[in-house]
C-alpha cells in the first residue's frame, strides 16, 4: 500500500548506494525533483536506468552518483550533446561510467518483460547493428516454432523506479495522462516505486474507464511536489521549459559552470523551489 | 516552378516531403524527417499519418515538435499509446509503411551511424545513440533517409553501424532474410539517391538546381556513382515554400516565445 510521505523520506527510506533505479518519463512528467533530492542525499554507485537520459541523468552523472548508464538515446532533445555523460563517457569525469546501450524497442521490451514477471523480453531487433557487438547483454535466439532468428535482452528489474504523474487521490492511487512513456511497466517492473505527484485530490473525477491509473497497492511512496518535473513538462499542469533545455547546452558545457549550477539549483535547493520555477518559466519576460 | 529564391536547406525538405503519399503511414524522425514529414501533410499529402515514438498516433502538429514527446505531439494525436505498444504492435507488428531517418554518417549502401565516432569504447565523440533507429529500419517497409551532404556526413566506411540499411558488401538484408526493403531513397541539400536494384549501392538520380557532379563528389566519401539518367530536382513551387516558410514561422514563434522567457 502506497503511503504519503515527503521526499527527503521516500529517497532515504528506498533508494540505498549501488542500486539499480529507473527514473523514466518519455519527455514527458520526468523526476527531477526527485533526481535532485538523490543528488542531494549523496547517493553513489547507481546503476541508473533510462531510454533518454536526458537533463536529469546529466546533472546526476554530473554529480558523481552513477557507476553505470543503461539507456538507448542519451541526447539533449531539439539541442544537441548532454555534455556531462559525454565527459564521462569520453574523459571518465567526475568517475569513470560503465555504459550498457541499448535501442529504444529493447528497453521498451524489457521494461514490458520486467512487469509481466519475465527473465529477458525477445523481439525482432537489433538485426545487422553493431550494438549487439559492444553490448554482452544483447543475444539472438531461435524461434521453437518458426525458426526465426529473434533479439533477446535481460528483463529491467529495477530495486527502485521513480515516476512523476498528475494526481494521486486520497487512497493513494495514481493517474498518469497524456505521453505515457514505460512508466506503468517500469513501477510494474520494481521492487519499490516512488511517485511525484503535481497534486493529491480527493478522488479522480470524470474519467474514462481506461484510464491509465496504478493501483495504490503497486506503489510504495506518494510525494506531493508540484512542478517536480520541470523543465521537462506536466500535461494538463505546465509546458516544457524548451528555454531551460536550450540553456543548460551552455550549463553543462564547463565544469566549473555546472558545479555552480548545481550548487546553487540542487544543494541549496527544496522541493518547494520546482513549483516558483514553473511559474518564473510560465511568465513571459518583458520585451 | 517559378524561379522565386530559395536556400538549399528549403530544397532538400521540399524534395524529401514529396516522397511521401496520401495513404502512408509514416515513422517520423525529430529533426529534418520531421519536417519533412509535416510538410507532406500541409501541401500534397493531408491524409498522410504521422506515427512518432513517443506513442502519438495519426498526430497533427500546427508547429514543429522540439522533442520527440512534446506535449503538441499528444494534443493533436488520434490517440497515444505507451512506448512498448508502439514499438511492439505498431512497429514491430508491421504497420509502418514509411520510417524517415536521419543520423550522423551514412555509407554508399545506406546504413547509418547515430552513436559514435572512433572507437566505440575509446570514443572521439559520443553521439546520442540508437534511440527507435535500429528496429525503425528494419520494421518499416521501407526507409527514406534525410541529411545534409558533407564529407563528414557520406562517408566510404561508418565508425558505427546503428542502424542496417543494406549491409557492409550490400548483400546483408536479403541473406538476414529480412523482409521489408530498407533504405530505398536519400534525399539531401544537393541531390536525391536510390539504390541500385541489384547492388544496392546509392546512385544520384537527380541534382538540385545549380548543383554540378562535381560538388556532389567533394562532398562525398566514397566514389559516387550517378544514375544513367540524371534529372534536375524540380525547383520548390509556391505553394510548397509558402506551406514551409509558414511552417519554420510558427515554429519559431511557438518556441521562441518560451526561448525568450
Amino acid at each position: 500500500m502506497s503511503t504519503f510521505s515527503t521526499l527527503s523520506d521516500a529517497i532515504a527510506r528506498f533508494v540505498r548506494p549501488g542500486h539499480r533505479v529507473a527514473l523514466e518519463g518519455f519527455t514527458h512528467l520526468i523526476p527531477f525533483a526527485a533526481g535532485h533530492e538523490i543528488i542531494r542525499q549523496g547517493l553513489t554507485d547507481l546503476t541508473l536506468v533510462r531510454m533518454t537520459p536526458d537533463l536529469l541523468y546529466d546533472q546526476m552523472i554530473g554529480s558523481g552518483c552513477a557507476r553505470k548508464l543503461v539507456f538507448s538515446w542519451g541526447g539533449n532533445p531539439g539541442v544537441g550533446s548532454l555534455h556531462r555523460l559525454r565527459d564521462a563517457v569520453e574523459r571518465g569525469w567526475p568517475r569513470p561510467l560503465e555504459i550498457e546501450e541499448h535501442s529504444h524497442s529493447a528497453m521498451a521490451h524489457a521494461y514490458a518483460a520486467g512487469a509481466a514477471g519475465m527473465p529477458c523480453a525477445f523481439f525482432r531487433g537489433y538485426l545487422g547493428s553493431d550494438l549487439a557487438k559492444v553490448n554482452p547483454n544483447i543475444k539472438f535466439i531461435t524461434c521453437p516454432f518458426t525458426g526465426e532468428r529473434l533479439a533477446s535482452v535481460p528483463a529491467h528489474r529495477p530495486d527502485v523506479t521513480i515516476v512523476h504523474a498528475q494526481k494521486a487521490d486520497r487512497s493513494g492511487n495514481v493517474l498518469l495522462e497524456g505521453i505515457i512513456g514505460v512508466q506503468k511497466e517500469a513501477v510494474l517492473a520494481a521492487r519499490a516505486a516512488i511517485v511525484t505527484v503535481e497534486e493529491i485530490v480527493d478522488r479522480f473525477e470524470g474519467l474514462g474507464t481506461n484510464a491509465v491509473i496504478l493501483p495504490s497497492w503497486t506503489v510504495n511512496a506518494i510525494v506531493a511536489v508540484p512542478g517536480g518535473a520541470h523543465p521537462s513538462y506536466a500535461h494538463g499542469y505546465y509546458a516544457r521549459d524548451n528555454a531551460f533545455y536550450v540553456a543548460w547546452d551552455a550549463i553543462s558545457r564547463d565544469r566549473d559552470s555546472f558545479q555552480r549550477w548545481i550548487a546553487e539549483y540542487v544543494m541549496t535547493a527544496r522541493p518547494g523551489t520546482f513549483a516558483e520555477r514553473v511559474r518564473a518559466a510560465a511568465t513571459p519576460r518583458p520585451a | 516552378m517559378t524561379g522565386a529564391p530559395y536556400t538549399a536547406a528549403e530544397m532538400m525538405t521540399v524534395a524529401a516531403a514529396r516522397a511521401l503519399r496520401n495513404d502512408d503511414i509514416c515513422f517520423v524522425g525529430i529533426g529534418l524527417p520531421s519536417a519533412a514529414c509535416n510538410l507532406a501533410r500541409l501541401t500534397h499529402a493531408p491524409r498522410l499519418t504521422l506515427v512518432y515514438e513517443s506513442g502519438t498516433l495519426e498526430t497533427k502538429p500546427t508547429v514543429l515538435p522540439l522533442s520527440i514527446g512534446d506535449g503538441e505531439l499528444c494534443e493533436t494525436a488520434l490517440t497515444t499509446v505507451s512506448v512498448p505498444e508502439m514499438f511492439q504492435y505498431w512497429l514491430q507488428g508491421g504497420r509502418i509503411s514509411v520510417g524517415f531517418l536521419g543520423g550522423a554518417q551514412i555509407d554508399r549502401f545506406g546504413n547509418l551511424n547515430s552513436t559514435v565516432i572512433g572507437p566505440y569504447h575509446k570514443p572521439k565523440v559520443r553521439l546520442p545513440g540508437s534511440g527507435g533507429a535500429t528496429e525503425i529500419a528494419t520494421g518499416c517497409q521501407r526507409i527514406y533517409v534525410v541529411m545534409r551532404h558533407n564529407p563528414r556526413a557520406f562517408v566510404q566506411t561508418l565508425a558505427f553501424v546503428t542502424s542496417l540499411g543494406h549491409g557492409v558488401t550490400g548483400r546483408e538484408r536479403r541473406e538476414m532474410g529480412i523482409a521489408t526493403e530498407g533504405p530505398v531513397l536519400v534525399v539531401t541539400d544537393r541531390c536525391t539517391m536510390t539504390p541500385d536494384a541489384d547492388s544496392k549501392e546509392f546512385e544520384v538520380v537527380s541534382l538540385h538546381p545549380g548543383v554540378t557532379r562535381e560538388q556532389v563528389r567533394e562532398n562525398t566519401g566514397w566514389d559516387i556513382r550517378f544514375a544513367a539518367q540524371v534529372a534536375e530536382t524540380p525547383a520548390p513551387d509556391d505553394n510548397e515554400l509558402r506551406a514551409l516558410r509558414d511552417l519554420n514561422a510558427r515554429t519559431s514563434e511557438a518556441h521562441g516565445t518560451v526561448m525568450t522567457e
